[in-house]
């Protein structure tokens, strides 16, 4: 059972392997010349202002979050508009009806975040 | 079409939700309305629930079971949270959570554990797991302005995230094992041979997810955290059930998958789950002060005397974790509503001290949680008690009469704490007692409590013979 999945292990291995030995290998082979110029954060470039950790305001988060589900909307749209013909010929007008259902459930949601200021930006 | 028909109580639920979001996006004061809203619904819910639960079958594509059993869980769920219901809406008016979307999102907690309860195919379960959970993350941190209700809603996240990867990796390698994830077919594999190793790691994989939910020691850990740090009534219901929905699910997956194992090599690992899950919690209660912390740790206790039940695995275990879910969550539910109430606005007055000598001055309050804690220690004729004796009888009929034993004597000790509760308040006197806020819906919700636990308590057997009529 387990020896079908040997192949698996053995690029996981390798994977790992490879991943060390090329992180590894320039600091070992590679050579060493450190001057002071060098070892300075930024050699040539913008003195660092601040901190990497910078706080994002929480609008963001909430803008992104409805990027998602509008996207998530489109992925259960769009292939259902592409073999709508087909569809339509198959199982008649009620495979109009069943999506009208999901948008509209959909919309609620959306009509929510709309009411509460999801969209406001100030 | 006739599909829709058969899933009526989760139809009433969902077309709830999208109701209640209209009257919260156009409706200002929604706060007002949105509690009764959300009674009407649950209570349809769970009428229709008991009414249609004859009519048994699965449905869409063997992804839902309807009836029988699960619409008794349905029944639970939503009358457990009409009650909540109840008791919050005072509550959170006084502790400053006033908001509409409170109710929303415990109508869609409800769903998730209908959903997980329902379940007939473990992407149904993990689906009705997130749907639950996420709900209680949110319902967890609601108190915004609370440092600890913040603290524990991230803990919770973290955690409860963390459990739900054991259940997908679990799913995953079952998968892998069997080549489906629909139940059915998962205990037919196990008919035909004897489980291979991807299968068993997958199994502990889900059963180790899970322990996290129904809070079994050694995965309890964020319990007494997430239950001191939530609003009072969030605690109530997500105590309550979460629990249920948690069990309900490892009840839908291991006892079609234990029935049909050869050699049930989880008998000894569920056996020392539930030993030191009842007694870690029944003796590290003791030690607290803080009634909220408390009774976390008895949640602990009582997900071990049910663990007893799974063990089991027969019929009779499994009607008595289902009865047993009944009867704690209604005593919680009571027991929860009390603290909520006598909990002041800063979220103080939830320590034991606080209870002095409240008997003297609200009398009332203090027999209703007097009842409560008897039926949670478990003594008759509260319903707590036929809950173990049934958990417990059928650990004997299954040869596990040492499990039954120490049961026993993890709710002697256990009865140290919830009578210590009682003896603070009627024979302990002081010259300042605290003043109680009157919440008369929340009162309402206490009393329905007491009495459904009265009741179980006083005539379990025709309850019983309910539960084992749809088990059977």
């Amino acid at each position: 059972m387990l020896i079908e999945y040997l192949p698996i292990f053995l690029v996981f291995g390798f994977a790992i392997i490879f991943a060390i030995a090329t992180v590894f290998s320039s600091t070992i082979f590679g050579p060493k010349r450190p001057t002071s110029e060098k070892l300075s954060t930024y050699e040539s470039g913008m003195k660092p202002i601040g901190t990497t950790h910078d706080r994002v305001s929480v609008k963001y988060y909430i803008v992104a979050m409805l990027f998602i589900i509008f996207d998530l909307e489109v992925i259960f749209v769009y292939p259902w508009a592409v073999q709508f013909k087909r569809l339509y010929a198959e199982l008649g007008i009620s495979i109009f009806f069943s999506m009208l259902l999901f948008l509209v459930v959909f919309e609620i949601g959306f009509l929510y975040a709309y009411k509460k200021g999801g969209f406001k930006w100030d | 079409m006739n599909e829709i028909f058969m899933i009526t109580p989760l139809l009433i639920i969902s077309g709830g939700i999208l109701l209640s979001l209209i009257v919260e996006m156009f409706y200002k004061k929604s706060e007002i309305i949105l509690p009764w809203l959300s009674i009407a619904i649950f209570i349809s819910a769970a009428y229709y629930s008991l009414l249609t639960a004859y009519r048994e079958g699965v449905v869409f594509n063997s992804m839902l079971a309807v009836g029988g059993l699960v619409h008794i869980f349905y029944f639970i769920f939503n009358f457990g949270a009409a009650i909540v219901v109840l008791l919050s809406i005072d509550h959170i008016k006084k502790v400053g959570i006033y908001f509409g979307e409170f109710y929303i999102l415990m109508q869609s907690a409800v769903l998730g554990m209908m959903f997980l309860s329902g379940a007939k195919d473990l992407v149904m379960v993990f689906i009705g797991l997130e749907q639950m959970s996420v709900c209680f993350y949110i319902l967890t941190g609601f108190n915004r302005k609370r440092s600890s209700s913040n603290e524990a809603a991230l803990k919770y996240f973290l955690l409860g995230a963390f459990a739900s990867g054991f259940v997908v990796y679990g799913m995953a390698l079952i998968y892998g094992a069997v080549g489906s994830l629909s139940i059915p077919s998962v205990s037919f594999y196990l008919i035909n041979q004897s489980p291979s190793i991807i299968f068993i790691v997958g199994l502990l994989l889900f059963i180790i997810g899970f322990s996290f939910k129904i809070a079994a020691v050694p995965f309890h850990m964020w319990v007494p955290d997430v239950y001191q740090g939530a609003p009072t009534t969030v605690t109530a219901f997500m105590s309550t059930g979460g629990k249920a929905a948690a069990f309900s699910a490892l009840l839908v997956v291991l006892v079609p998958v234990f029935s049909n194992l050869a050699k049930n090599n989880f008998i000894p690992l569920l056996s020392v789950l539930a030993v030191i899950t009842m007694l870690y919690g029944s003796i590290v209660a003791i030690a607290q002060i803080d009634l909220k912390r408390m009774l976390a740790y008895s949640s602990i206790a009582h997900a071990g005397y049910m663990i007893i039940g799974l063990a089991a695995g027969n019929q009779n275990g499994v009607t008595g974790i289902v009865f047993y879910l009944a009867a704690y969550t209604f005593m919680n539910l009571g027991a929860f509503g009390v603290i909520s109430m006598v909990e002041a606005k800063d979220n103080s007055h939830v320590d034991l001290q606080s209870y002095t000598g409240l008997a003297a001055k609200y009398p009332l309050l203090a027999a209703m949680l007097t009842i409560f804690m008897f039926a949670l220690a478990g003594i008759p004729p509260f319903a707590g008690f036929f809950g173990k004796y049934f958990v417990f009888i059928s650990a004997i009929e299954a040869n596990l009469t040492w499990l039954a034993i120490i049961g026993v004597i993890s709710s002697a000790i256990s009865a140290y704490f919830y009578l210590r509760v009682v003896v603070v308040m009627y024979f302990k006197s002081t010259d300042s007692p605290i003043d109680v806020e009157p919440s008369y819906y929340a009162l309402l919700g206490i009393f329905i409590s007491a009495l459904l636990v009265l009741v179980m308590g006083l005539f379990p057997n025709s309850i019983i013979q309910l539960i084992s009529f749809f088990v059977g």
